[in-house]
């Protein structure tokens, strides 16, 4: 199944097969989402040192998260999840309340079709329904089909939402086709469980990073610490690497053009000091270290918590055998991937490259060889 | 300098010598990248301050370079704090160098429907004048019974809760001894 | 705590890791609950039934920590037979005033010290906000009083306690607070479980807690429990304070308050304090056990400190110069007052109460009286561009041009660009280094209003008149620098500090201060800030190299003690409770006081102490009172004076609650402070009619996202974004019932305004079930306002002006008001709007509820 390990695939250590012979370890981010508060100091410290622009002053309606995704102008991203099931609370935080069925996928998915353009082009545009639908739990719900095409139009209320409920025989919820309004059950589907969760995303550093495979101009380029940064002196906005992100992480700046995201503070790391978001963190739910250090961290902390009852916690982009050879930002979740919006197996979209040049043969490589010859001669 | 020190100097011809045959690492480093410094690495000063929203009391390290402040970040000395800091708090350069903030005096007359432009030192001699007519036209020396009240109701005034202590003192201080005492603060509301 | 303190949390989230366990009680479920052990939503405003219900549990049980209650509360001490409780006056103590709607506190008293302690009638203490005289020291009791140490009489506080919370039960709990019984029982045999000497159990209250008409025994129930089970005085115990702004625990201990002066001294009362001695006797009660026998040293150093040569013992060290009150002149009385154009100017100094404070639109409606307006602030917020981007220029109500106040807008100085000391919520000092200079006109304040009296001073000199001495006489030389002339803020610390007037050297603790005129001290309770000429707050070793306490960063009041009331924390032979809990303790060898800390006691007086027969002062304090600043050196679990409101806590519905208070038949607190002006109209609560016109309950609170008013986070880019609109919070039970589309709009009335929000429809809200009803609440952000990159209508708005009898602080976290779907009306058909609810609620201009509450059939309870 998995291909032999190369320079494109498998696990490895990336920045001496990237020519730095003589590296530092490589440095990672965890980030255990299971003390993150969702104060979003992360998103605002890296706007701080970073000097990244304003990302728009949307409401979204999912939940506190009003950044919506990694963006071009948010290389820290709080996701909440407000989902009906149990967190570990010793008696379930709405049990013997009065309530109803909990709040539906399609409320959140609806509200997110309102949202304006941010003024970038982000790999997973903030606000879709589907990103907004995770709030609800179980997963991305495609209940929206026809809103996802045109918010607008297929959802009067959100295009007016003056109209909400004015002069209406009884409570309308949202009007749509299919979606229990909250509150209308039998009371048998009283919400007791809940749970809020939050999750600060980032970009990866991938062990394989697409972004980087695919760069013509060798903008994006793999540091001593493995890290992978764009630099900006250099990127020409061709966005080849923002299809080839299997994680929707990078993104083109609108006015500028130029593919943006995180660099794990390169700056900072050289002077030895902390990444902004790290150092901001209240509860050490963003950990920067030696990645060897943080997956050993990593992997006793989900084994604390299995002990103290929470079988869900799972680590995420942790392993070097994985789609990516692991990443350099990986999490602690209490859920699917999926229900923080993300992939549940990331591939490196180069890794067939190899397989190609093995068929291709000799002529291959030696195009290859001219194309590096090319990259050369556009980076120097 | 930390880490990268044995980093720097590498050739760059490192490409074509075999360590990085795809171009990907050392060899596409730029020069801007090579360069990069951490910018509170060549602050002018460092000043020891403590955050200014909430009463938890963060420690902060207020970066000036050229004048100007540079970057605004957590304290790890502090025992409080240990180097953290809220949205709020890591905000705080934002906060003090926001191009909304108001830097010259803005005076608006009554009836007018627009401010004006006013000299600061006018408008402190301004105010005076007014504060004491003020008193003037609201003394009150003794109540009904004769006993000394010593005081002026005719103005009054509200305090952040933001303000020093030695800034709460001085307002304080002035203020009873014109004998105004409707002084208030956030500390009420 | 997440929420508004998220770096003090990561010590919550510390504890957590080491195995506590985190009870969170809140309306709405917050980012605090997300990461708590349990969440107990509650009804808004039912916190005392929540908390007697602890206390019920924890007396029923006998779970309280026998060995110290005993010893370090007033468990023991016996009560005046002319007391009667709540309980046998449907919700009345004793000594009910209903002319002026407050108590006579002598029936209160401790046996045999009727009418010879506490404050008598409390009129005068109720307008002048005493409580608050009461942060630094308790009120005034009898040193000697009659105690039964078998805690069986039937008069002991013990005893009262246990017959005052008897019906507080989990049932009562939960038809009260919305709070099922399980949940309940899990909160109380945790708290309880964490007691004793091996273990504590900390409480800790955001200052929503203080904004309530029955705020202060909010906190009393708090106080209460904690001293139950021995929480107080030790590490990982104690009731915490989580106060919202940067310097407002120093903004009370040197206040810009109408009612006191620093160090929690009392302002002058113009019929209770006509001279010196009768003020400093009021402060120090002679015969009274603590430290406030030195009242009087304290008194005169602060008058030597303001007036200097001038101040002598002869002329009372000019005590005739401070101005007297009268009555309430708190921030509420001023803003009416302005409406009717009784004050003709006004300071804001780094405040915004267009959007901060409650009732909005009285606030812009009285600065639009004024002759005028003085704002310094980092930028023009709210309550500086009223008269032309005011809620009320749109409806008609101020019009620009025939407004006439004249508005001075001034630019403030940032935290960076001055120096000073910020005081935190734990009482800690902390000086901070400027960084840069403030730029263009921007100023401190202590540039402003240093060279603002400087010019007062210099536009009276040749005045004669006797009312200009104060200003003339008063010390105001503080050498300046730079070429702005800045003040010096060390040299006015140095002040506050205090000094040896005949040779400057600064005073390194407040032993030192005497009455005679030796000593000038700007605030007692910080001397020692300055000790040997050291700035103490400037201190910044760090944590590193120091112990936990840290002892050696910044400095605390009083005398750099971290925890107060410490002597506590051992046990009365002068032990440690446990080696666990080891913090102060007795050094027989060395006979003194040691530990981690600086010892909250007479360094050298041994545990075995016992005070002479008729000692009072210090001398009366016994080794084993650690309650130093207490009349009687004990923790109060019953207050015979200082709270005006009672000396139990009791529970009392919200003034604006849609519910019949299920406990007496006195629905709100009877001593509260209400403003009968019309243009507050409070909404009717049962047994009034039409309580049903305001159906729904709402409350307000913080976003991590945003700073109180939004004058600090509105107007910032990247804080603005993350919470970019003003939203209302609701159930989907309350979405179906009001038609309510997620990310649609809703207004809410109340009887004071109608504001617009988006609605987010959450799980996080839930209906309760109170007496058998669903009561749906509602949460809003009161961040929002007209100015700045983000605006939306300001939640206080909605909130009318009713107060807590013993800090006049208002109820701002609770109300009622109706929510309807859709966008509100705008201009002159909003007030019709509001018009209309008014006269459906039957709520004429000033309408209040009775103080005093009759039943259905409109007869007037009779004072027990």
């Amino acid at each position: 199944m998995i291909p032999d390990p190369n320079s494109l695939y498998g696990p490895l250590d990336p920045a001496p097969d990237a020519g730095w012979s003589s590296a530092p370890p490589r440095m990672g981010f965890f980030t255990d989402t299971s003390v993150c508060i969702g104060c979003k100091a992360c998103e605002v410290a890296c706007k701080e040192w970073n000097g990244v622009p304003e990302s728009g002053l949307d409401l979204l309606g999912m939940s506190y998260d009003n950044t919506g995704a990694l963006t071009a102008n948010s290389w820290r991203h709080v996701a909440f999840i407000e989902q009906p099931r149990p967190a570990g609370h010793r008696t379930p935080p709405f049990a013997g309340t009065p309530t109803d069925a909990s709040v539906s996928a399609a409320s959140a998915a609806v509200a997110a079709g309102t949202s304006k353009r941010t003024g970038t082009d982000p790999g997973v545009p903030t606000g879709t329904p589907s990103a907004a639908a995770r709030m609800a739990g179980g997963g991305p719900v495609d209940v929206l089909g026809a809103i996802a095409a045109d918010p607008t139009a297929a959802n009067p209320i959100a295009a007016d939402p003056t109209a909400a409920g004015l002069g209406s025989a009884g409570p309308q919820f949202l009007g749509m086709p299919g979606a229990q309004p909250p509150g209308r059950g039998t009371g048998e589907e009283g919400r007791t469980d809940f749970r809020w969760l939050m999750m600060s995303d980032v970009c990866k550093h991938c062990t394989h990073a697409a972004c980087l495979d695919v760069c013509p101009t060798g903008s994006l380029f793999r540091t001593e610490f493995g890290t992978v940064v764009v630099q900006e002196d250099i990127c020409n906005g061709c966005g080849y690497c923002i299809s080839a992100c299997p994680y929707g992480v990078i993104d083109q700046r609108k006015d500028d053009g130029r593919a943006w995201k995180c660099t794990l503070c390169y700056d900072r790391l050289g002077a030895g000091m902390t990444p902004a978001c790290a150092q901001a963190c209240p509860t050490e739910s963003i950990q920067y270290g030696p990645l060897d250090e943080l997956r050993e961290r990593a992997a006793a902390r989900v084994e604390t918590l299995h002990e103290r009852g929470v079988p869900e916690a799972r680590l995420y982009g942790h392993d070097p055998n994985d789609g990516v050879g692991g990443d350099g930002a990986f999490f602690l979740l209490l859920d699917e991937p999926e229900v923080y919006g993300l992939p549940p197996d990331p591939i490196v979209t180069t890794r067939d490259l190899p397989k190609m040049w093995k068929r291709a043969g000799i002529a291959a490589l030696a195009m290859a060889a001219a194309t590096v010859a090319a990259f050369v001669g556009g980076s120097s | 300098m930390g880490l990268r020190t044995f980093i720097e100097g590498w050739p760059v011809y490192r490409q074509l010598t075999g360590t990085d045959p795809l171009g990907r690492g050392a060899a596409a480093q730029s020069a801007r990248s090579a360069g990069l410094t951490a910018r509170t690495e060549d602050a002018d000063s460092v000043a020891r301050s403590v955050c200014p929203y909430c009463a938890v009391g963060c420690g902060q390290r207020v970066f000036v370079r050229d004048g100007q402040v540079s970057q605004i970040e957590g304290d790890p000395d502090s025992p409080i704090s240990r180097g953290r800091l809220c949205p709020k708090g890591s905000a705080s350069k934002s906060l003090v160098t926001s191009p909304l903030r108001q830097t010259k005096v803005r005076y608006r007359r009554p009836y007018s429907t627009q401010w004006e432009d006013l000299d600061l030192d006018t408008a402190l001699d301004m105010i005076a004048d007014r504060m004491l007519a003020a008193r003037e036209q609201t003394w009150e020396d003794v109540d009904t019974q004769g006993r000394p009240l010593n005081r002026t109701l005719g103005f009054s005034s509200l305090g952040g809760a933001t303000l020093d202590n030695e800034e709460n003192y001085l307002i304080k201080k002035l203020f009873t001894a014109m004998g105004a005492l409707q002084i208030e603060n956030q500390a009420r509301i | 705590m997440a929420e508004a303190h998220p770096v003090g949390f990561q010590w919550v989230m510390e504890a957590k890791r080491k195995g506590a366990k985190v009870f969170h009680v809140d309306p709405r479920f917050t980012r605090t609950s997300a990461v708590a052990d349990s969440y107990l939503p509650i009804r808004a405003g039912t916190d005392i039934a929540l908390l007697g219900g602890v206390v019920r549990y924890i007396l029923d049980n006998e779970l309280d920590f026998r060995e110290y209650v005993l010893s370090y509360t007033n468990a023991a001490t016996i009560v005046s037979e002319d007391f009667s409780d709540t309980e046998d006056g449907d919700g009345f103590f004793s000594g009910f005033d209903p002319e002026t709607g407050t108590y006579v506190q002598d029936s209160w008293q401790y046996e045999g010290n009727e009418g010879s302690s506490g404050s008598g009638h409390t009129a005068k203490e109720r307008d002048s906000a005493s409580g608050l005289e009461h942060e630094s020291h308790g009120a005034q009791v009898d040193g000697d009083t009659p105690r039964d140490e078998t805690l069986q009489h039937p008069r002991c506080v013990y005893q009262i306690l246990k017959r005052h919370f008897s019906r507080y039960t989990p049932e009562m709990v939960e038809r009260v607070c919305g709070i099922p019984q399980d949940k309940f029982l899990e909160l109380a045999e945790a708290w309880t479980r964490n007691s004793g000497r091996e273990r504590t159990g900390m409480l800790i209250y955001s200052v929503g807690w203080t904004q309530h008409s029955v705020g202060v025994q909010y906190i009393r129930t708090g106080a209460i429990i904690q001293l139950l089970l021995g929480n107080m005085g030790r590490p990982g115990g104690g009731v915490m304070a989580l106060r919202g702004h940067a310097s407002i625990q120093g903004s009370t201990d040197i206040p810009t308050l109408f009612n006191l002066l620093p160090g929690y001294l009392p302002m002058p009362h113009h019929a209770d304090h006509p001279t010196f001695d009768e003020w400093v006797d009021s402060i120090r009660h002679p015969g009274q056990k603590g430290f406030w026998g030195n009242a009087g040293s304290f008194a005169a150093s602060l008058l030597k400190a303001y007036w200097g040569d001038a101040a002598t013992p002869e002329n009372d060290f000019c005590y005739g110069y401070l101005p007297r009150m009268t009555g309430d002149h708190g921030t509420y009385q001023q803003v009416l007052n302005m409406i009717d154009g009784k004050i003709k100017g006004y300071f804001l100094l780094g405040q915004n109460p267009a959007v901060g404070s409650a009732h909005g639109r009285a606030q812009r409606l009285g600065m639009a009286n004024l002759d005028w307006l003085v704002v310094r602030d980092l930028f023009e917020i709210e309550s500086a561009t009223f008269w032309k981007n005011g809620p009320e220029v749109a409806t008609g109500e101020i019009v620009p041009e025939e407004c006439r106040t004249e508005v001075f807008f001034l630019p403030a100085a940032s935290h960076v660009e001055k120096e000073g000391t910020f005081t935190q919520t734990q009482r800690l000092l902390q000086w901070r280094e400027k960084a840069v200079e403030p730029p263009g006109d921007a100023r401190s304040e202590l540039w402003f209003f240093y060279h603002l009296g400087r010019r007062l001073r210099e536009k009276l000199a040749d005045s004669k008149l006797p009312r200009d001495r104060a200003l003339l006489d008063l010390t105001w030389d503080y050498p300046t620098h730079g070429p702005r002339a800045e003040p010096s803020a060390e040299s006015v610390l140095r002040e506050i500090n205090g000094y040896d007037v005949a040779t400057g050297r600064p005073l390194s603790s407040f032993a030192e201060a005497r009455a005679d005129g030796s000593t000038a001290i700007g605030c007692w309770i910080y001397t020692g800030v300055y000790a040997d000429g050291v700035n103490q707050a400037a201190r910044r070793k760090s944590r590193h190299e120091q112990d936990w306490v840290a002892a050696e960063w910044g400095w605390a009041w009083p005398a750099n003690r971290r925890i107060l009331y410490n002597r506590a924390s051992a046990d009365p032979d002068g032990n440690p409770w446990s080696e666990r809990k080891r913090y102060i303790w007795w050094d027989a060898e060395k006979g003194e006081w040691t530990g981690h800390d600086v010892p909250d006691f007479e360094k050298t007086k041994p545990p075995s102490y016992r005070p002479p027969p008729g000692a009072s002062g210090t001398e009366g304090i016994a080794g084993d009172d650690p309650f130093i600043m207490q009349g009687d050196g004990k923790g109060w679990l019953y207050a015979p004076s200082g709270v005006l409101d009672g000396p139990l806590p009791t529970h009392y519905e919200p003034v604006e609650s849609p519910v019949r208070n299920p406990l007496y038949g006195q629905q709100a607190n009877p001593t509260r402070k209400m403003y009968a002006h019309p243009v507050n109209s409070v909404n009717p609560s049962p047994p009034e009619g039409h309580s049903q016109v305001f159906p729904y309950v709402f409350t307000v609170s913080r976003l991590t996202e945003h700073h109180t008013a939004g004058g600090m986070s509105r107007t910032v880019s990247p804080l603005a974004e993350l919470q970019p609109e003003m939203f209302v919070e609701v159930s989907p039970e309350l979405a179906v019932e009001r038609g309510l589309a997620h990310l649609g709009w809703a207004h809410l009335v109340s009887g004071r305004a109608v504001i617009e929000a988006r609605v987010l429809v959450t799980d996080r809200l839930t209906p309760l079930r109170i007496e058998g009803r669903l009561i749906h609440q509602v949460w809003l952000p009161y961040h929002f306002g007209f100015e700045g990159l983000v605006t939306g209508d300001s939640a206080n708005d909605l909130f009318g002006i009713s107060l807590d009898p013993n800090v006049l602080i208002q109820e701002s976290k609770v109300g009622t008001c109706d929510v309807r779907p859709g966008r509100r009306p705008t201009g002159p058909a909003l007030l019709d709007l509001v018009a209309d609810y008014q006269r459906r609620a039957g709520i004429g201009p000033g309408h209040n509820a009775p103080a005093v509450t009759t039943d259905s059939e409109g007869r007037e309870r009779s004072d027990s």
